[in-house]
């Protein structure tokens, strides 16, 4: 199947002209070890759009996201081959600065992660790394981040405060601000509500809605019904292969393989 | 298809559906016996026929909730969402189908009254009956077995309904125009004839939505031509 025909027909119909692409994966095959987790993976993430990640664990979904900032590379004896190409460039050349990667595509993961700074320092923290400014700059970029993650009204009595001291949905909301104050062009989240109450996991998801007009979002997530709901694109892998990718409406409504409508209709394993 | 791994969502899925072919048993049983009353007279029949709508009503009601309760606890997707949609929808048309088959009763009852035993015979009505009848067994067996084919099958029959139903309209315009006598019997099987081919088109929207679980395609507003290729596809 022709995955970039795929995206770009389902694109355009929703918005009646061709979805740029923003990460183009081509035969990407990656080793923890010896062990083989994922097998010629050809993709095409849209951009401007949420792009989902299901499938049963250990399928590779959350490795798959990993390699798209090069988490791996902390890692000794995991190694990817193949292309991931973003803004012209092959993510996996040894060449890229992997600070400046990370920059342009941020991480949001399972549990919160907040610093144990306050609120204020949590957001500035990551911007001082990349950017000089002004203290009354960096005072309108952290407003300007936790506007972005719907937080700035919870939050703007208590900047001094600990980022540790929020509810776990705050502090995963403090975690979005955080990624989001670099001003990244993607943002990867695995799992990003699994630790978490329906009403903030109600909230992230509204969240990463409105986040979407201006960055590309890619996440994994255990919950289907997740990914049906906020999701405009879904891949579902399974034992380290892409088994199917297509628009959520389609993958969801009336899947091309089996393996995905039993995934997805409950009737797996 | 296999089983979920939710053991109760499948019974729950298998409850829904042998209710609609419950409902469609009563349904056809209930045709058959109207159809009977237009050859013959059955004196119970309007009392049976009323028992039975309220039966079908109530079976409308139950399956309905149980839909309901699948869609609020289950989240069905893909197969299964298009399954408890059609389900819905399908018990909606045997309720209707019920209606007619009211009607049909009430008009059958009438004509079988004393005075109008000289006025105007009409042996092409129970034809169409019997059509009707056979393609609504067709629908609920597709339904049944899920066979798209046979789907295909009563969309393509429900022509021949239709142009019975024409056939018979003209014919009783003529003895209209012949005879005023004839109007008032005559207008009885008018409305019969067309309860008739409003059964016909039901059968033919349970077959539709048959094509749209399988096949995932609404095929309502296609052709039976249409139909057919995309059931071969």
């Amino acid at each position: 199947m022709n995955l970039q025909a795929v995206a770009v027909r389902a694109g355009a119909s929703a918005t009646a002209e061709p979805l740029p692409v923003k990460i183009s994966i081509r035969h990407l095959d990656f080793f923890y070890g010896s062990f083989h987790a994922l097998k010629d993976i050809n993709l095409d993430i849209a951009a401007g759009r949420i792009t989902a990640f299901i499938g049963p664990s250990g399928c590779g979904k959350s490795t798959l996201l990993r390699t798209m900032n090069r988490m791996y590379s902390l890692y000794p004896g995991q190694r990817a081959t193949g292309e991931i190409q973003f803004g012209g460039r092959n993510l996996l050349d040894s060449r890229i600065d992997l600070n400046m990667l990370r920059a342009k595509i941020g991480m949001v993961f399972q549990r919160p992660t907040p610093f144990p700074m306050s609120i204020y320092d949590n957001i500035a923290f990551g911007v001082r790394l990349y950017e000089t400014m002004s203290a009354r700059a960096m005072d309108e970029r952290v407003e300007w981040a936790l506007t972005k993650a719907a937080m700035w009204d919870e939050a703007k009595d208590k900047l001094k405060q600990s980022g540790m001291a929020l509810s776990g949905g705050q502090q995963q909301r403090l975690c979005i601000a955080r990624a989001v104050a670099v001003k990244p062009e993607i943002l990867l989240l695995d799992e990003p509500t699994s630790a978490l109450d329906p009403i903030s996991t109600a909230k992230i998801e509204e969240l990463l809605s409105e986040l979407k007009t201006d960055y590309t979002i890619v996440m994994v997530t255990h919950n289907m019904q997740q990914a049906a709901r906020v999701s405009d694109y879904t891949a579902y892998m399974y034992l380290g292969e892409l088994i199917e990718f297509g628009t959520t409406d389609e993958i969801f409504l009336k899947p091309k393989r089996k393996e995905t409508e039993d995934y997805i209709t409950g009737r797996f394993g | 298809m296999s089983d979920h791994t939710h053991k109760q969502f499948d019974a729950e899925m298998e409850e829904i559906r042998s209710g609609v072919l419950a409902m469609g048993g009563l349904v056809e049983t209930q045709l058959a016996r109207a159809i009977g009353a237009l050859k013959h007279p059955d004196i119970d029949l309007i009392t049976s026929v009323a028992t039975d709508e309220r039966a079908i009503n109530q079976m409308q009601v139950s399956i309905d909730q149980q839909c309901s309760q699948i869609i609020a606890k289950r989240q069905p997707a893909a197969v299964d969402l298009r399954m408890v949609l059609t389900v819905v929808k399908v018990v909606n048309e045997l309720e209707r189908i019920g209606d007619e088959i009211k009607k049909i009763a009430y008009k059958a009852q009438q004509m079988q009254r004393p005075e109008r035993l000289s006025n105007v015979r009409f042996h092409e009505i129970t034809r169409a009956a019997e059509l009707a009848e056979s393609n609504l067994q067709l629908a609920l067996d597709a339904f049944a077995r899920l066979d798209v084919n046979a789907a295909a099958q009563v969309v393509s029959n429900d022509e021949a309904i239709d142009s019975a139903f024409l056939s018979i309209l003209r014919q009783l315009i003529s003895y209209m125009m012949e005879d005023p006598r004839t109007i008032t019997p005559a207008l009885e099987i008018v409305f019969i004839a067309k309860s008739i081919e409003r059964i016909g088109d039901h059968a033919k929207n349970v077959a539709e939505n048959v094509v749209h679980v399988v096949k995932g395609k609404d095929v309502r507003h296609a052709t039976a031509e249409q139909i057919r290729a995309e059931v071969a596809e």
